[in-house]
Order: C-alpha cells, then structure tokens, then sequence
C-alpha cells in the first residue's frame, strides 16, 4: 500500500474513534447542566446525586476525547504537511481559536468539575460546569468552522503556485460563516445532544427494567426524554437545511448521496437502494421526483447528476456516499418516531409500564452515535477528490517527506493502542454504571422523608 | 514591512509562539517530572498523592501544548507542515504517550486491583520520561538543523534519523530539567515523610540537570558552530547564558534554604531562559537547512498572511488574559498541600 491509502486510512480511523467522544461530552454535558442546576434550584438530593453520578461518566468520555483530538491537530502536520501549508492561514487559525477560547475553557474549569465539589461553592461549582458545557460547544463551533471551509471555501485568496500555493485569509468573517458554517454547526450540536441523551436514556432505562435507582432513574429518563425529543425533531430542520446547502454548494456531492447520475433531470428520492456505478443505475424504493421536490417544492425540476462533472472531479466512493446518507436519515427517523411515541405514552401514564419500549430505549444508545459516524462518513466521502472542494486534492495533500513505512508503523500503533483504550473504555463504562450513583440515601426506600416525597410528586 | 510598536508581525508571532511553549514547558513540564519520579514511590499512599498533586491541573496544563500547536499551524504554517513531517515518528510516538499519560492518570483509581495500579503506574511514569524526552529530541533536531529542498520539504530519509547524538543529549537534558522542576511542585504539594523523600530526590534531580546541562552545552560548543553566531556578533548578548547560570545556580541555594516556592520561580525562570537562548540562536530562522542553507525556513518564508497574523494578534490578546485567569482560579482553588484523605469524583 503507497503513503496516500495509508494516511487516508489512518486520517479516517482516527477521527472516527475520536468522534466516538465528543459528541458524548457535549450530550452529557448539556444534562449535567440541567440536573446541577435543578439542584441548586429545588436543593432536592437526587438532581444533585445525578449530577454527580453523570460527571463520572463525563470524566471517562472527556479523557478520551481529549487524548484522541491531540492526535488530529498533529496529525495534519505529520501526514498531510502538504495541506497544512495550503490551509494554514484559515483551518490553522480556527484550530488556534478553537484551543484559546473553547478548550482552554473546558480544561481548565474540568480540574473543578471533577474535584472541586468540596472545595468550592455550590454556585461557583455550577459556574464550572457550565463552563465546562460551553466550552464544549464552542470547540464544536470552531471545529466545525475550519470543516466547513473546506467543504464550502470563502472568505479567501489564492497565493502563489504550485507546491508553494496558500489560502489567505481576505475576509475573516466571510471565512467563519461560510455557506455551509451554520447549518453544518447545529447539525453536530443536535447529533452530540442526540448521542449523550440517548445513552443517558439506555442507562436509566436499563435501571428502571432492572428494578434499581427506579426513583432516579424515572426523573432523569423524563427530564432527558424531553431533551432528547426536542434535539431529535430540530435535527429533521438542520438536516434539511444542510442537504438545500449541499444542493446548492457541492452539487457532486448531493448527487452522489441520491445516486442521481443524469446531468440535469427531475431527481428521485431513495427510502433504501444500492448504487451501481458502472450502469449508473440505483435499484430500490424510491419517490420519483422526490429529490426536486424535497430542494425546490415541484417534482419536474430538474437537479444535477454527477455526469455534469468530469470523471476526476466525481466523488469515486458514489455508493458508500448513498449507503451512509441513506443509514443516517432512517436512523433520524427512528428517533423522532421513538422519543414522539415514549412522549405519547408519558402522557398516557404508560411510559414505564412497557418492557419493551425500555428496551428499546437501552439499545438506542448506539444509534444515534452510528448517525453521527455515518453522517461524516457521508459528508468527507462526499466531497472527494477534494480534501479542500475544488482547490486541493486529497491526494496533492500528503506529506511529500513521509514514507509508506513510517505510515504503516504508525498505523498499526494507532490499531492497538486505540483497540486497548476502546476495550478499557467499554470497561470502565460498563462499572460506572453497574455500580450505579452513589447516594446515602436510598430514594426507592417506602419509608423515604414524605416530605420530600410529596414535592417530587407534584 | 508592517510593523506593530516598531516590531513585524511575523517576529511578534515568533515571540508569541516562543512565549506559549515556554508556558508549556513550565506547566506541562512539573506533570513531567513528577511523572518521571513516580516509579520511586514505593508505597501506593505515597503515588497516590502524588498523582493527586498535578490531578486537578494537568487537564489545564495541556491547553499550552494544544494553543502552542494551533498558534504555531496558523502562524507558520510551512515549518508546522515540514517539522511535523520531518519528525514523523518522534511526532507519532509523543502523541501515543500523550494518550497513555493522560489515561493513566485517569485509570489508576479506576480499580483496586494491585496489577490493574502497578500497569498504570508504569504506564504513567514511562509515558511521562518519553515526553519529557522527546520534546528536547525534537527541539535537539530543530538547533541542528536537516536537509531540505527549495519547496522546504524535508529531504533527509529513515525511521531513526531524527536520534542523532545531540538531539539525544538534549533530550536527556530537557528530561533531567523536568524531573528537577517536577520534584519541586511535588514538595510545594506534599508534608511529612513523603516530603523529606522528594528532598532527596530533588538533590538527585539538580546533580542530573547539571550534569547533563554541561555535557550538552559542551557538545553544542565543539559542534554546532552556527549556534554561536549570533552571540559572537553580539557581545552584549552574553548576558543571557550569564542569567541561565545564575538562575541555575540560584536552584540549590534556595532548595539548600528550603524556599521551594522560590526555587520553582527559578527553575521556571531557568526553562524561559534556556528557550530564550534557543529564540536567539534561531532568530529568525525556524528550521536551518542543512547542508544547503538557501532552503532555510525563516519566519518570513514560513509565515502566515500579514492579515492573519493580525487578526490572531487579536485572538492572543484577548484570549490569552482569559487563559492566565482560568488557570489562576483553578490553582487557586486547589492550592495547598494534597491530603491524602480527599476524595476526587
């Protein structure tokens, strides 16, 4: 295998288990805020014990992610130096604003969060949480900004040519909210909500089934379950406004996500189907039209195909774009359809009496990171060949000095290592929540305060 | 060229730079070092404190290394390219034990099992002596110098280039430094017997530095010439190696007094120093070429557009405050000697 498929390979695995995290803190985070500050609110215990109990939880997942994303900022140096050069100006100064006005943040207040629930005042300790929580969200921004602009670049002059050509930064603003910056943005935002929700949803839902913390576990599922409905339906809205963008931005990439070849022609929507590229043809089920109508409201007008391109400016991987859109869409779907119908049965007063439905709920966890991981899937395959879309190529990209052994050693390093922190991970996780929050007092008890009973119960 | 107080903006990006690993260096630098101790520790109380000194700062301490890197793609982004391709493996191998660093810390206490805490002590303490090492390789590599070609991509080839002997010595020396700096902080956080052992072990530490400061400074002086120039055409400049060797002897005076606190102002002053001497040995080169010298990255050849220096000017003057008064509230909060009965999370 030469350098290119090595990096490529490499790039993708290791942004991909990263993005395992992330998303996880920014969910969680979000909750923990909620809960903490009920506490300081209503001063009732369990918002405090479940606070407490989803900070551990949050340690786990902020580490690693962490100690993951150190590896992507590096990573464009040492195996894609080419790209660095090209892109320094723009992607490095969001990479620099992201480390001085989110992470630095996030880290700092986290040394509190974690440590300093003695130590400090309760008001001070939600400051720090909340901290923690925005500094997340602003790290999301500004990644998302130096993504966005290579998805859709603005803002920018080319200088120089050849091996010495460089982006430069004409207008800075223009170049933070490029056309895709904000839809993009909230897109990641509601995926991360969705991610750490619904595993909050899992756990408690597992509690409930299990028949322990019954008491908390009931408080948090509602309170999260909201949450998690919200942030499911206004995904359907950023989603749709990223692919009207995407529509009218990277027109080869939205062709490839339909399998839409014919250069300009009424395009269908597929529910599911499988592309084949040398015949140009998608077999499945599909809303003929459907496409033109979901971008400009008739089923007549036509959309461009990826024949409008020439062959090397067409994403290569056209069913895989289509696969990993397609999978990420019905797994939307699924969520608003689960979290409207547990919705439906709270109001009923039959959200906890179906086995069933907590079941589902505690193997739900997983999808909404699957959408997340298939939604960049589609989004950075999609752009191909371009790693910045029609100024750089991918493969122009590459560090010229790096050699296929170096990449390969490398490789394997990243194999087993991230291997072992999945696995203590998974571990680790599984204790946390197998032991459970950590109360002196037992909510489920019969013969709890009644005091405390009836204000819960209003 | 335009300029800002008399001074242009690539060299107030170069001072910026210099000033935000300089601030790694002395924070991330203690975590090192004490790290590097660890395995000393016999007693598990005795590690557990230990660790508990640098747990609730690390975290913060890191934010200098990721700032340092994203300031230096943004602002230089020819030499972050070349660097970072150049020194792959280095590169690759830092950030494998970065990871380790930081999950060790995070595991250890996870679980009670005797080899579950011996596997992330170890873990802890070698991941620790790497980075401390393998900063002062990559910045051996850097005064050296290597071959580059007119697009500044690195021309030289193989997996163990980047060890050469000096790159070697001051890899020893950054970590012995380290280790001084970090057996400092840990006295600064920890009382009684813990507090006499680390006594000895910073005795140990100043020896190590001292020694290896002259070994490789001596190395310096009989090899690499094209470090000395600029001391040579400015005499006056001498007053800066005068200040490291006051500031270094400065260390066990204060240690012998037992003014820790001081002694830590000083080992701090000391690594400032020593990357001040490095900024006028480079100045205003970044990465010599080696041997021809025309292909040399300056930071002029390296630099970002004027206007993207300027609006990161912006960034660094308001965010930096922002950072310092983060990080003061933090070692505010957890100030003091560690109690070996608090409980984290």
């Amino acid at each position: 295998m030469d350098v290119e498929i090595l990096s490529r390979i490499q790039f993708a695995f290791t942004v991909a288990f990263h993005y395992i995290y992330p998303p996880l803190s920014i969910g969680i985070g979000l909750i923990m805020v909620v809960f903490e500050s009920m506490y300081l609110r209503t001063k009732l215990k369990e918002y405090e014990v479940l606070a407490k109990f989803w900070t551990k939880i949050f340690a786990i997942t902020f580490g690693i992610g962490v100690v993951t994303g150190i590896v992507m900022e590096f990573e464009f140096g040492t195996n894609w130096a080419t790209y660095s050069r090209y892109v320094g100006d723009i992607f490095g100064s969001a990479l620099a604003a992201e480390g001085i006005f989110a992470f630095a943040l996030e880290s700092s207040a986290l040394g509190v969060l974690l440590f300093g629930w003695n130590r400090v005042k309760p008001w001070v300790h939600l400051v720090a949480t909340w901290a923690v929580f925005l500094g997340s969200m602003f790290s999301a921004v500004w990644i998302v900004v130096a993504n966005s602009w290579q998805q859709t670049p603005a803002g920018y002059h080319i200088v120089g040519e050849g091996m010495q050509a460089r982006a430069e930064i004409v207008d800075f603003w223009a170049m933070v909210f490029n056309p895709s910056s904000v839809d993009r943005l909230t897109h990641v935002w509601l995926g991360a909500f969705l991610a750490g929700t619904f595993l909050i949803l899992s756990v408690h839902a597992y509690y409930i089934l299990k028949g322990r913390f019954v008491f908390l576990s009931k408080k948090a599922f509602k309170i999260t379950l909201i949450v998690a409905a919200v942030a499911s339906l206004a995904q359907l809205f950023t989603g749709h406004s990223s692919a009207e963008g995407v529509a009218v931005n990277q027109p080869a990439k939205l062709a490839a996500m339909e399998g839409h070849f014919e250069k300009s022609a009424p395009a269908d929507l597929y529910l599911l189907g499988w592309v084949n590229k040398e015949n140009k043809e998608v077999s499945g089920l599909k809303v003929p039209g459907g496409l033109s109508f979901m971008l400009h409201q008739d089923f007549e007008t036509p959309v461009t195909g990826l024949d409008a391109f020439p062959k090397e400016d067409q994403p290569p991987q056209v069913n895989a774009v289509f696969q990993f859109y397609h999978l990420m869409v019905a797994i939307g779907m699924f969520l608003i359809a689960l979290s409207l119908f547990a919705l439906w049965q709270w109001k009923r007063g039959k959200l906890f009496q179906k086995k069933w439905l907590l079941w589902t709920f505690v193997f739900t966890a997983l999808l909404p990171q699957l959408a997340n991981q298939f939604g960049w899937f589609a989004a950075e395959m999609g752009r191909q060949p371009w790693v910045v879309y029609g100024l750089l190529r991918t493969s122009d990209a590459l560090s010229k000095s790096v050699q296929a052994n170096q990449v390969l050693f490398s490789l394997i390093l990243f194999f087993v290592v991230y291997f072992v922190l999945f696995l203590l991970f998974i571990y680790l996780m599984n204790k946390k929540i197998k032991s459970g929050p950590d109360s002196d007092i037992n909510f489920d008890d019969g013969s709890l305060n009644k005091e405390i009973a009836e204000v819960v119960t209003k | 060229m335009e300029t800002l107080l008399g001074i242009d903006y690539p060299t107030w990006w170069f001072l910026v730079v210099g000033a935000l690993f300089s601030g790694y260096a002395i924070l991330d630098g203690f975590d090192f070092g004490a790290g590097a101790w660890h395995m000393f520790f016999r007693k598990n109380t005795s590690r557990e404190t230990a660790l508990k000194a640098i747990d609730p700062t690390w975290h913060g301490n890191e934010v200098w290394l990721v700032i340092g890197g994203g300031t230096l793609f943004a602002g230089f982004p020819v030499f972050y390219g070349t660097l970072f391709s150049a020194m792959y493996t280095p590169f690759i191998l830092f950030l494998l034990f970065i990871i380790f660093r930081g999950i060790s810390i995070k595991f250890r206490n996870m679980e009670d099992m005797l080899w579950w805490r011996r596997l992330w002590d170890w873990s802890y303490s070698i991941s620790s002596i790497m980075l401390a090492f393998l900063l002062g390789v990559v910045l051996g590599n850097i005064l050296n110098g290597m071959p580059l070609d007119q697009n500044y991509e690195y021309v030289g080839r193989g997996f163990f280039e980047f060890l050469n002997p000096f790159s070697i010595l001051v890899g020893v020396t950054s970590l012995a430094l380290f280790m001084m700096h970090g057996a400092i902080y840990l006295l600064l956080k920890t009382e009684g017997k813990l507090f006499d052992r680390i006594q000895g072990f910073l005795k140990k530490g100043m020896a190590f530095f001292i020694i290896a400061y002259i070994i490789t400074t001596g190395y310096g002086f009989l090899y690499l010439d094209h470090l000395l120039v600029v001391f040579e055409e400015n005499k006056v400049l001498f007053i800066v190696p005068l200040l490291v060797f006051l500031s270094i002897a400065n260390v066990p005076r204060l240690a012998s007094k037992k003014k820790y606190g001081w002694a830590f102002i000083f080992t701090s002053i000391t690594i400032s120093l020593l990357l001040v001497i490095v900024a006028f040995e480079l100045y205003p080169r970044l990465l010599m070429s080696n041997p021809s010298i025309e292909n040399s990255i300056t930071i002029y050849n390296a630099a970002a557009s004027i206007k993207t220096l300027k609006i990161m000017m912006g960034f660094v003057a308001i965010g930096g405050p922002l950072v310092l008064l983060y990080s003061y509230f933090v070692y505010r909060t957890f100030w003091g000697k560690v109690k070996h009965n608090q409980t984290g999370y």
